[in-house]
């Protein structure tokens, strides 16, 4: 069976519209870059994944950075910007611990931080696919 | 949730945005992705087994 074609990625569409849109929408809410690029298949299943580790990482009391006092914390602080409006509605909703007093809130750390990294890894893809970059 | 468990859901999570991102057509996506997980996790047993073993 042969494959369509990727319209986005080919011809005169790539100039149209607002290119960095599924770049954004991609970073603001995990998944929606691809939604937007009608992958509905890619964006759900990163959806569910980025989303699940967010919410596993929130639920073993991680910790959401909030500043920065050494370079470990402004590393953290970047993984975490990278959940987009998840980092900022759990942020103001007063998720997450400040303090990390058992095992499981290091592992729930370090879960919501993978999560923004691989939130900006999925809003690049999107992009690539908007671009086409990548079919 | 014990810490092996948490390793899978963790390499489980990791793999699929991993498989989706890094490869293009879908049967190359879901091989990369088991390519990832068994990554994953094969490397957390092998040097939990390391740091048990230097730790005695």
């Amino acid at each position: 069976m042969a494959t369509t074609p990727n319209k986005i990625a080919t011809g005169k569409d790539t100039a149209q519209g607002f290119v960095y849109l599924p770049l954004i929408a991609g970073w603001l809410v995990p998944g929606a870059g691809h939604f937007l690029l009608r992958k509905w298949g890619r964006g759900a299943l990163l959806s569910a994944s980025i989303l699940g580790m967010f919410v596993m990482g929130i639920a073993m009391q991680g910790k959401i950075y909030g500043g920065a006092h050494d370079i470990l914390d402004m590393l953290g602080l970047a993984g975490d910007l990278g959940n987009g409006l998840l980092y900022i509605v759990s942020r103001a909703l007063g998720y997450g611990s400040e303090q990390v007093q058992v095992t499981t809130a290091d592992y729930g750390t370090r879960f919501i931080v993978v999560a923004g990294l691989l939130n900006v890894i999925a809003a690049v893809d999107a992009h690539n696919l908007r671009t086409g970059r990548k079919a | 949730m014990t810490h092996f468990s948490s390793v899978l859901v963790f390499a489980l999570f990791a793999s699929v945005v991993f498989g989706i991102t890094q490869r293009e057509a879908p049967k190359q996506m879901v091989r990369y992705g088991i390519y990832c997980f068994v990554l994953f996790t094969g490397s957390a047993v092998v040097l939990s087994w390391l740091m048990f073993l230097i730790a005695r």
